[in-house]
């Protein structure tokens, strides 16, 4: 283990990774702005929205931009996976420390997670991916299925009412719109939280956008990937320059902008359905 | 030509004259007033009995310089050029100052009374609000010249230059119902911008239509009655046979449909033509506003129906202002609405597809089981989205408190040390 690695950066996320992210951000606020003056169209701030936008053929229309971009990300993101596992037989995709599988090994680090919150244990080490960056990942994968799946029904309503009755499209947008709701409370409370918020992160954690880690922080906040990485001498080989000015003040920019405008929506959100 | 300006009228012929007698009242003068191109006759002498004409009147009644004849109370100067060309003047001065009979006249003469030839409008005019008002000596309400104007220059109903001609008569009424203040003190409705906003006032004055509805074709013209007068044409049961008598292919509608049957019933609730179109404020029915207001119109008593509504797209999108979705009477009918276990409604299962399909494309009989007024509360209505709408419900509780407690202990944890310490990528920048 290398005692003096704070200057040493890895990379922990691949440029195709991080693009992802980026076009989850863009097409996920551009998703729940819209949707949301929908959702909540009663309120004087979505009619405002709504007129700011150009109006309802505007709203509607970004709306289906942003999820063809988001569906075309998760499909290639689907497809990458396969591609991976069976093309490039790479091993550990489905299962495994650096799978998004949940492991037994996650239970353990909740149940020990949470003893460390109330003092009762040390707290756990984690591997390459915490249990809440999985309930993360599985939360957008799943959230992504069922809000496509239901609103391209409604896109497409004939066509779906052919295969299924008509009344169906009721369900698709009651949970379109509740499981929207979900995922953007989740993201713009709990991911926020979780990976850029709380103390050991405020006011980010801008390894999402840079791609890069620093040894120390890889080695404290997971010291099994670490040191499995370090004594397989797979660390060297994910050995990165530090990251560059210009892209840790465009993770600072992109986060501001992406935080201000998930915690209006949050606000807004929250206040219309307690009041609704 | 019948003359009852000798007669000593009571009631209404005396309350219809009273303005006619202020501003015709008699000259109180001792003498007829002498003038330079007309000698004065001796006092002692009675003047010669002579047939009066109208050049004899105005020889006086014209001269707009006299101060004797500015100096009453109400002006009792004719304007010749006025008039010449009026629709009395060819029935001559006495044909109304029907008491005078030489010159000089006495000093007080009878008011004139607009009765002796018009007796069937001063009689419908004796019933109505204008006269009640009047006999209640609220203020000057109008008798016959408020409205008609100076009896000297008075044109018929379809001479452009009448105050009641079609286009100018909104104007006239709206002296008194287009003045706030007057509305304010005497308790009338103050209408007159309203229905200058109307599609109504907009045909009259942007298209100058006369088959644009004016204030009359609904009021009427003298008998105007209360709307709380079961006689009245805008008594809430008479206002679609007011409407229909322009709008008749409307009423035929209206009386087949649900509202046009409660209100023949007599249910008080029955909604006619003005509660969703207005009385005054009547829009072009293609206008957006108009389109997005009445959805909430139709709330007004439907409210459960609009609260379903308001959960499906067709409700949201209509909500933000927008008429690209479908509203109330794009699917039930803006007039010959009826229910939907009537075969003939546009929402009766057989019809279903054809109402669907104006808007969308490819539709089958599977599509039109969608539920345009769904309520995820009633389990009976559908179960499924019932049961969706729970478990949705249940999930979001789910996760909230999960990751809520999660993130709250977190944090108190985070704050109060503990933690490995702050591992910020980006304060670690060279």
């Amino acid at each position: 283990m290398n005692s003096n690695d704070s200057n040493r950066y890895y990379f922990r996320f691949s440029l195709g990774q991080r693009y992802l992210h980026g076009l989850v951000i863009i097409t996920f606020l551009g998703l729940a702005a819209t949707g949301m003056t929908l959702r909540f169209s009663e309120r004087e701030w979505a009619k405002w929205l709504a007129q700011m936008t150009g109006g309802f053929a505007a709203v509607l229309s970004l709306h289906k931009l942003c999820a063809v971009l988001i569906s075309a990300g998760f499909l290639y993101h689907v497809g990458d996976i396969l591609f991976r596992a069976t093309v490039k037989k790479e091993q550990g995709v489905f299962w495994g420390p650096n799978s998004m599988t949940p492991q037994p090994k996650d239970a353990l680090d909740l149940y020990q997670m949470l003893r460390w919150f109330l003092w009762m244990g040390p707290e756990p080490k984690f591997d390459h991916f915490a249990y809440w960056e999985k309930f993360d990942y599985w939360a957008v994968f799943w959230g992504m299925a069922i809000i496509g799946f239901s609103g391209y029904m409604m896109w497409f309503g004939p066509f779906f009412a052919r295969l299924v009755p008509g009344y169906v499209l009721n369900i698709a947008l009651l949970i379109h719109g509740e499981e929207a709701l979900l995922a953007v409370w989740f993201i713009f409370i709990i991911h926020f939280f979780n990976s850029h918020l709380r103390p050991e992160k405020f006011p980010l954690d801008p390894v999402i956008f840079t791609g890069r880690v620093s040894g120390g922080e890889y080695r404290h906040e997971r010291p099994l990937d670490y040191s499995r990485l370090d004594e397989s001498g797979g660390l060297e080989m994910l050995r990165s320059d530090p990251p560059p000015r210009w892209l840790n003040n465009f993770s600072r920019l992109i986060t501001v902008v992406s935080v201000s405008i998930g915690f209006s929506l949050l606000v807004l959100t929250l206040i219309a359905f307690w009041t609704e | 030509m019948a003359h009852g300006s000798r007669r000593m009228v009571s009631g209404f012929g005396r309350t219809v004259c009273v303005i006619a007698a202020m501003l015709l009242s008699a000259v109180a003068v001792a003498q007829p007033a002498p003038t330079k191109a007309q000698p004065a006759p001796t006092k002692a002498q009675p003047a010669p009995t002579k047939v009066l004409t109208d050049s004899d009147c105005l020889s006086c009644h014209n001269l707009k310089a006299s101060a004797k004849l500015q100096a009453r109370p109400v002006s009792v100067y004719v304007n010749a050029e006025i008039f010449q060309p009026s629709i009395h003047a060819k029935l001559g001065c006495v044909a109304c100052h029907s008491d005078i009979h030489a010159f000089p006249h006495p000093e007080s003469v009878q008011p004139v009374s607009c009765a002796g030839c018009h007796a069937s409008q001063t009689s419908a005019f004796a019933g109505s609000v204008h006269a009640i008002a009047e006999r209640e000596k609220k203020s000057r309400f109008p008798a016959c010249l408020n409205c008609h104007g100076n009896p000297h220059g008075m044109r018929a109903k379809i001479d452009p230059k009448s105050r009641v001609y079609p286009l100018n008569l909104p104007r006239t009424c709206g002296t008194c119902h287009g003045n706030p203040e007057l509305a304010r003190k005497y308790g009338f409705p103050d209408v007159y911008g309203l229905y200058m906003d109307s599609i109504h006032g907009f045909a009259l004055t942007s298209d100058g239509l006369l088959v644009a509805a004016t204030c009359a074709s609904c009021h009427g013209a003298h008998d105007i009655l209360s709307r709380k007068d079961p006689k009245s044409r805008t008594f809430w049961k008479n206002v679609p046979a007011t409407c229909g008598a322009c709008h008749a292919g409307v009423e035929v509608d209206y009386l087949a449909g649900a509202h046009g049957t409660a209100m023949v019933a007599g249910r008080a609730n029955a909604p006619v033509c003005t509660n969703c179109h207005t009385a005054h404020q009547i829009a072009q029915v293609g206008v957006a506003n108009w389109q997005i207001k009445t959805v909430a119109t139709c709330g007004n008593c439907h409210k459960k129906r609009l609260y379903s509504y308001r959960d499906t797209f067709h409700g949201q999108v209509t909500e933000l202002g927008f008429v690209a979705t479908a509203r109330c009477w794009s699917c039930h009918g803006p007039h010959l609405i009826l229910p939907a276990s009537n075969p003939k409604s546009k929402v009766a299962p057989a019809n279903l597809q054809a109402t669907c399909g104006k808007c969308h494309h490819g539709v089958t009989a599977s599509f039109v089981t969608y539920e345009p007024h769904p309520n995820p509360h009633d389990r009976k209505q559908n179960p499924a989205l019932y049961f969706a709408a729970l478990f949705m419900n249940l999930l979001l509780l789910g996760v909230f408190l999960f990751f809520g407690l999660h993130t709250a202990l977190w944090l108190v944890r985070s704050l109060m040390g503990g933690s490995r310490g702050k591992h910020n990528g980006v304060s670690g920048e060279q």
